[in-house]
């Protein structure tokens, strides 16, 4: 499908002369009938072979991605820790304050989050607390220590705080709604125990199920986050990938990227099971 | 000794008021029950002894319990009361227990928070609790998920909630509403039991309950506590109108005159009659017949079958063996390859009106719809005068025509549902529980149109009931299902005087009767319907027969007729 | 019934929004195309009705953010009605079939719902060229999968309803149930989903243009704006500022007016 697009992956380097072209497409086994390509592709990747980048020909896709992933994983790891905590947290308060000026602001608060796009909330950050007020670091490459991670992480953050947040209320409110609450309170548990023990389990399923696409959220947020702040993750390497019709290491990322949310995906659905005991024992 | 003294409580929602100015006291030891039909404010009343209304409402008046005022009360306060003073059983456990937590740590927790057991010794006394409400092999059942019960198990789990702390008062809203009538003996039988010296305040809109079980007796209509007094005196000479009403309105299953006129002329038969989805059978082998201008009852309790069985007849689900005959000829299955005129003649009334009736759609589009079907030819105004008579006819008039069923009470929806119905002028009409959402008076109104209605057009009705005295007040033939078998079919007088099989001995006695003098019986039978997956052997009524023998459970029996009262029963005696 | 606030505001600042966008570059003596090197990254001034300054070659930023607020608001809504038809569709006749049929086609929606589109789309951009109309189908491509399931949650126990079986009783034909009883009651719920799919739809197509991949110059889009203004996000913040904070309020305004109309329907539910 990606070969079916129009111009190759050396249409923009120097001409090349006919034979040397040749032969560089039977290296690359571009002259090979697409269906046999795909195969071959197929079988690669079973081997966890994701071929060679055609950029960057020193190295094979594998490798590329196992370079840049580390950094990438680190910082969508601390953004989904951070947006987890603080996004659950406020949430739970803010649905047993309901109506209250904090759960107004909590909820000001969110819809805006997830109303500003990752790609807007970065510039706008950077200006304010880099250019500004000269609080933190703009790029990456130029500062070291834990301030550079703060601006990245946070505006990775930031969009699933503000949804985690909203969703973690509304799904609280109704569960605390729900005749199975009341009986705990008539049992006489006090507001803390019957969160704790009754409301919190159930209120976290629809959390616990957006966490398929909260990763998927992040990973595209990284694509704008590395390339804003300079930082040479994998996002970055799919942005320039893509610019650069880096077949194999844009499809390479993309590869990686399914595998590891549907592997995420399972377990997610595993933990389902875990904490709803209806869907375990069928 | 007066436990808990209510004076002027008064709750309002916004300009709602649901409770007005209601005062009454309950000594310690006491059983009271507290009536009303839906909206009298009876379960309000009972959320706000222990605080538990939602923060919308303004309450305003005097509970004390045992001199502590509840009323703006702190949480703390509160906390003590509950639980150790007070104990509460909701209507329906399968909402009222938490479906995500074993239920042993449902009750551990109760335990632990106020402080009345060690972590180590916690297992042991609910496990002793759960023995005492009768719950067959505690110590598994410690582990067991709500889901995993049947409804009886999970309201004695709920009682056992209710009862673990050894409180002073138990309130019970509607605890035996959501159950089968067997099984609902079983739970009133165990609250007797159970609450030694604790007060019951029974909250009910059955009155046969609280004849049996009520020392004393409150009174609601909307809102107000209209009638206060000793049950024994209040049922002799009610002081109150809306006494009289709903007495007037409570059916009774130890009397009953049967409807009058029935001709010999056999309309609808069913033969055979097997449905079955996927591994289970849901009605196995059923045959009975309807004469023009009867009313034939069906009853059974959950998984008898019966809505299975109707729905069958009338082809929305495929009958696996068997043939419904509908005046001389065979009716196809499916109900999509059955003639119009069939079709237009049986009709179908179900329970829950909110659902029959499509919600974008107003009274008269509902009300036509079938009109369009059958009769396309008609001009409109032909049609739309039809309506209005029909509606005129369910006692609804021009006035409900452009409403939608939002704006409907249960009753007139009820209504809205049966004009639908009737304006093909059927020759059948099958009602699936169609009046068991709906309160007494309501209830009774309906019942009298459906009684009118067979009167004047000699309509042939089909009623599916799990009240057996709606049904006695109603049939004049019954037919007892139970587990999709067909038990006993019987004319109402003989039926109701003299059942002949042990289920519908057990059904009977287990009906409470709306009448202080007579004694409620204990419970007949023990354990519950048996699941329709795994049916027992033989006689599948064998295990909770009080008469088993040894061939109940060898060979299953075949309806016999026994003058002129069909039984399956090895035992019958004539 | 009547709407309460939380739906009458949103909707009265986005008709705003959308007369500005419409009328504004006529009353404005610039065009957006025309470039003025000798004054570029202008600051926002009256005087010679650059009311929101110039861009990086002069062109004006008033007209050329209208355009992208024309732009942006088009496509967002054209793909959204794109999903929109196409989960219903799926989705009616997944509830509507029910069985096998249903569990299949629903497990092709749960296996697409956890890859992440985005990178396919922005696969497919860069191999087949900047082709506008792509963007149409790359955004609806991604969007109709909740569509489908909410409309096919809806379906199917709209189907168990009584209503239903008491119309195929009586004889109502097929397609008069799917019309006149399915029908009218999913309407509700897809209005409000469509509001919510559109800012979807926004921050994706910004988000291509961001990168890039999206509208193509002289065109513009609200994100691709920004991306420019990013750029010189130093020297001439309101040029980032300006089309940040215009997404970013139209996207709060369809937020809010999706939560406002399903608190209305859900209120009218519980009723």
């Amino acid at each position: 499908m990606v070969h079916a697009a129009p111009g190759g992956p050396f249409d923009d380097e120097r001409v090349l002369p006919a034979d040397v072209e040749a032969n560089i497409a039977a290296a690359y086994h571009l002259d090979e009938p697409l269906p046999k390509q795909f195969v071959r592709y197929l079988g690669g990747l079973l081997q966890g072979d994701l071929g060679p980048s055609y950029r960057y020909r020193d190295y094979t896709v594998a490798e590329l991605i196992g370079s840049a992933f580390p950094l990438s994983l680190k910082l969508g790891a601390i953004a989904m820790a951070l947006a987890l905590i603080i996004g659950v947290g406020t949430g739970t308060v803010a649905a047993l304050r309901q109506g209250s000026l904090l759960d107004r602001v909590v909820m000001g608060f969110s819809m805006t989050g997830i109303s500003i796009p990752v790609f807007v909330v970065a510039p706008v950050l950077v200006l304010l607390f880099a250019v500004k007020l000269q609080w933190l670091p703009a790029g990456w490459s130029g500062a070291s220590g834990i301030g550079r991670y703060v601006l990245p992480v946070f505006t990775l953050a930031l969009p699933q705080i503000a949804y985690i947040a909203r969703l973690t209320r509304a799904s609280m409110i109704d569960v605390l709604g729900r005749d199975f609450i009341r009986t705990a309170r008539a049992q006489g548990l006090g507001t803390p125990t019957v969160v704790r023990v009754h409301a919190l389990k159930p209120a976290m399923l629809p959390v616990l199920s957006y966490m398929g696409p909260a990763i998927a959220a992040i990973l595209t947020g990284s694509v704008v986050v590395e390339e804003i702040f300079g930082i040479p993750g994998l996002g970055q390497f799919f942005v320039r990938g893509a610019l650069n019709r880096d077949y194999t290491l844009v499809l390479g990322i993309v590869v990686f990227y399914a595998t590891l949310i549907i592997s995420l995906n399972l377990l997610v659905d595993i933990l389902y099971g875990v904490i709803d005991p209806r869907v375990r024992y069928r | 000794m007066t436990l808990l003294k209510v004076k002027g409580l008064s709750i309002r929602y916004g300009d709602d008021v649901v409770v007005d100015d209601v005062s009454f006291k309950v000594k310690r030891g006491e059983s009271v029950g507290l009536v009303g039909e839906s909206g009298s404010g009876k379960s309000q009343t009972a959320l706000a002894i222990l605080g538990l209304l939602p923060r919308q409402a303004r309450v305003s008046g005097s509970i004390e319990f045992d001199r502590a005022q509840v009323i703006g009360a702190g949480e703390e306060a509160l906390n003590e009361l509950r639980a150790r003073r007070i104990g509460i059983v909701f209507q329906d456990p399968m909402q009222a227990l938490n479906p995500y937590l074993r239920i042993g740590a449902q009750l551990k927790q109760i335990l632990l928070s106020h402080g009345l057991a060690e972590k180590g010794d916690a297992d042991t006394r609910v496990i002793e609790m759960l023995a005492k409400v009768g719950l067959p092999d505690p110590e598994r059942q410690f582990g067991a998920y709500p889901h995993q019960l049947s409804g009886g198990m999970r309201q004695r789990v709920m009682l056992a909630s209710a009862l673990i702390a050894e409180p002073d008062l138990l309130i019970a809203d509607e605890p035996t509403t959501a159950l089968d009538v067997t099984v609902q003996a079983q739970i009133l039988d165990l609250l007797e039991d159970v609450r030694d010296n604790t007060a019951l305040l029974l909250i009910t809109h059955d009155l046969g309950i609280v004849a049996g079980r009520c020392e004393r007796m409150l009174v609601f209509e909307d809102g107000k506590l209209v009638d206060s007094g000793a049950t024994t005196s209040l049922f002799a000479s009610p002081g109150h109108e809306h006494t009289r009403t709903l007495l007037a309105a409570a059916p009774r299953v130890d009397r009953g005159a049967v409807p009058p006129g029935v001709s010999a002329s056999t309309l609808l038969s069913v033969g055979d009659a097997t449905v079955s989805y996927k591994e289970l059978n849901a009605v196995y082998d059923v045959s009975f017949a309807v004469k023009r201008g009867e009313t034939v009852a069906v009853v059974g309790e959950s998984g008898s079958g019966k809505s299975s069985l109707v729905r069958a007849m009338l082809g929305l689900v495929p009958m696996e063996a068997g043939r419904v005959v509908y005046a001389g000829d065979i009716l196809k299955g499916p109900v999509e390859d059955r003639a119009l005129s069939q079709r237009r003649d049986l009709q179908l009334v179900f329970q829950d009106p909110a659902s029959a009736l499509n919600p974008q759609m107003r009274v008269q589009a509902i009300v036509e719809e079938p009109l369009l079907v059958h009769e396309p030819r008609r001009p409109s105004a032909e049609r739309l005068s039809r309506v209005v008579a029909v509606l005129e006819k369910v006692g609804l008039g021009e006035r409900f025509l452009r409403r939608f069923p939002h704006e409907l009470s249960g009753g007139q929806a009820q209504r809205v549902a049966i004009a639908r119905a009737l304006i093909l002028d059927p020759k059948v009409l099958i009602c699936d529980e169609a009046v068991a959402a709906l309160d007494g008076s309501v209830r009774q109104q309906v019942l009298d149109l459906l009684r009118d209605v067979q009167k004047e057009t000699g309509l042939s009705i089909i009623f599916i009931s799990h009240d057996l005295a709606v049904v006695r007040s109603i049939s004049h033939r019954v037919l007892v299902m139970y587990l999709g078998r067909l038990v006993e079919a019987a004319d109402n007088a003989k039926l109701f005087s003299a059942p002949k099989h042990p289920y519908t001995r057990a059904l009977l006695d287990s009906v409470p009767v709306p009448d202080p003098v007579v004694a409620p019986k204990r419970a007949p039978l023990r354990g519950e319907v048996p699941s329709p997956m795994h049916p027992p052997s033989g006689c599948v009524f064998h295990p909770r027969c009080p008469i088993a023998e040894a061939i109940c459970s060898n060979k299953a029996p075949t309806l016999v007729d026994h003058a002129g009262t069909r039984v399956a029963c090895h035992l019958v005696a004539d | 019934m009547s709407m309460n606030r939380a739906v009458k505001v949103p909707v009265t600042f986005l008709m705003a929004i959308a007369v500005f966008a419409l009328v504004g570059p006529w009353l404005s003596p610039h065009d957006y195309i025309t470039t003025d090197f000798d004054n570029l990254l202008a600051s926002p001034s009256a005087s010679d009705m650059h009311l929101f300054g110039t861009d990086d070659l002069g062109r004006d930023l008033f007209v050329r953010t209208m355009l992208g607020v024309r732009v942006t608001l088009i496509v967002a809504v054209v793909a959204s009605l794109v999903s929109l038809l196409i989960g219903v569709a799926y989705g009616a006749i997944a509830g509507f079939v029910g069985g096998r049929v249903d569990a299949a086609m629903m497990r092709f929606v749960d296996t697409l719902y956890a890859l992440p589109f985005i990178f396919f789309v922005i696969l497919l951009m860069v191999a087949f060229e900047r082709n506008f109309f792509l963007i149409f189908v790359a955004i609806g491509a991604i969007n109709w999968l909740d569509m489908a399931r909410i409309v096919r949650g809806q379906t199917l126990s709209l189907r168990e309803r009584e209503f239903v079986e008491a119309a195929r009783l009586t004889g109502v034909s097929t397609a008069r149930i799917i019309f006149r009883h399915i029908a009218p009651n999913l309407i509700g719920i897809v209005v409000v989903y469509v509001t919510l799919t559109i800012p979807q739809a926004i921050l994706v197509e910004s988000f291509l243009s961001f990168l890039g991949l999206g509208v193509q110059e002289p065109q513009t889009s609200l994100g691709a704006l920004v991306n420019v203004g990013v750029a010189h996000m130093e020297s001439a913040s309101s040029m980032l500022l300006i089309p940040a904070g215009l997404l970013a309020l139209i996207l709060l305004c369809f937020n809010f007016l999706g939560d406002g109309l399903r608190d209305h329907l859900d209120a009218r539910h519980t009723e």
